[in-house]
């Protein structure tokens, strides 16, 4: 069973929607013991990562994550919390990605936020098998992650940053596969099959 | 790089898209999902789904399609049409749209920006202005289809919408609109060079040629059509790929 975490993040009917399309089963759920037992867990997330980190909080839900060994998926906001520390709110995350969340400065050909397709590079995992370097994907957001160790996928918009990361079982991405057209029904079912 | 989007938009009333010639893969061209996906399959990078229905069954109609496209598209879609409230933005979020467009009711309460973009995130309000340049040269934000003119300058309304927390502008100028004599690129320029939030260029394209130069002189970081691909002058697979040729980075 898969579990959708949901921690009052924004809506969840896009990933819902995308692991209907693909014949997925799923829960969504803020349920501890649920979210422990699930073969697959996805933490989605639209808005702003300290109310996003608060609202793990209040839902007990911060060591749970962090104690999971199947494979998760954090998406977008999901992602970076999953992150070191981030400039929104200036707030200490989950600590699993050993990256740090800042804004994008704004400039000549840099719009903020960073809203559309962007392509994807340096594809280091099995998340992206089947998808060439170059492929785009569909982005929304105004922090994003930089490069580390964990970065497993690249994207640049003013300045390259990690559009996907990856500790050990734990994998995030900055873009929304959900949106993605079908690339990112591809990462899903990658995913899914990890 | 960011690619440049292109985005059919789709005017739907009483539940169904209206406009448009019967495409030969097509089943029902009057079906919102159907053609939706036809557009998605083709190359388009969002769509923006415009209700016209002028009653409330009309409305409610359009909610319940709105979750059948959330249902049936993997790619972002806009809603516009009508809405005048929170409760308008949340009854469609709800209904799994992306993003919403509000025009008027943003005019008559530039607060409606605050308090969705506070609740639901900058990234899903579309401020759009349709705006005409008056005889004194100035641009002013007009409604009622261009008909009424507003006291809000073009560019002093897009700056305070991006405050408010626009997340997007969609910017249709109404001595363009249904010309096809192309767009004000200088306009779209000052623009982009106003504002840090990305722009959509609406109304006025009738060439390819036109769409290109609102997307490098204009600055635009999306061109919106609708009679161009409805009427199958062109599709969005060959757009893209002309535009590729002229070097503009599109998907």
């Amino acid at each position: 069973m898969i579990a959708i975490v949901d921690y009052k993040m924004g809506n969840l009917r896009s990933v819902e929607n995308a692991l209907k399309r693909m014949g997925a089963e799923f829960v969504v759920t803020a349920d501890a013991e649920q979210i422990r037992r699930a073969d697959r867990v996805l933490l989605p997330g639209v808005g702003n990562a300290a109310e996003a980190m608060e609202n793990l909080r209040s839902a007990g839900l911060v060591d749970v994550i962090r104690s999971l060994r199947r494979p998760v998926l954090g998406i977008c906001v999901g992602m970076q919390v999953m992150c070191r520390c981030s400039e929104e709110g200036d707030v200490d995350c989950l600590g699993i990605f050993d990256a740090r969340v800042k804004r994008f400065v704004p400039g000549l050909e840099v719009k903020v936020p960073h809203m559309g397709w962007n392509s994807i590079g340096n594809l280091e995992s099995k998340l992206f098998k089947g998808i060439e370097g170059g492929e785009y994907v569909y982005f929304v957001h105004s922090y994003y992650p930089e490069l580390c160790p964990d970065t497993i996928a690249t994207t640049t918009h003013g300045k390259m940053f990690s559009a996907a990361l990856k500790y050990e079982n734990f994998y995030g991405t900055q873009f929304h596969p959900e949106k993605s057209g079908d690339v990112g029904e591809r990462i899903i079912a990658n995913f899914l099959k990890l | 790089m960011v690619a440049k989007r292109i985005i059919p938009c789709l005017d739907v009333k009483d539940g169904r898209t209206v406009k448009g010639v019967n495409f030969v893969d097509l089943r029902d061209v009057g079906d919102a999902v159907e053609l939706g996906q036809y557009y998605a399959r083709g190359g388009a990078d969002e769509l923006v789904y415009l209700d016209i229905s002028a009653t409330r069954e009309g409305r409610n109609t359009f909610t319940r399609l709105v979750e059948r496209i959330a249902d049936g598209i993997n790619i972002p879609f806009t809603v516009g049409g009508g809405i005048s409230s929170l409760d308008d933005a949340a009854r469609l979020l709800d209904a799994g749209a992306d993003k919403i467009s509000i025009n008027s009711a943003a005019i008559a309460n530039p607060e409606l920006i605050n308090q969705i973009a506070s609740r639901y995130g900058s990234q899903f309000v579309v401020v759009a202005i349709d705006a005409k340049c008056g005889d004194d040269g100035i641009w002013r934000a007009t409604t009622h289809g261009g008909s009424r003119f507003t006291d809000l300058e073009l560019f002093a309304w897009a700056r305070e919408a991006e405050q408010r927390g626009a997340g997007e502008i969609l910017f249709t100028s109404m001595n363009h609109d249904g010309t096809r004599k192309g767009y004000p690129c200088d306009t779209f320029a000052r623009l982009a060079e106003e504002l840090t939030i990305p722009i959509i260029a609406s109304g006025g394209a009738g060439s390819v040629a036109d769409i290109a130069q609102v997307l490098t002189e204009g600055r635009a970081d999306a061109a919106l059509a609708a009679s161009i691909f409805h009427f199958g002058e062109i599709t969005v697979g060959e757009l893209k790929s002309e535009l590729k040729q002229m070097n503009i980075c599109v998907r």
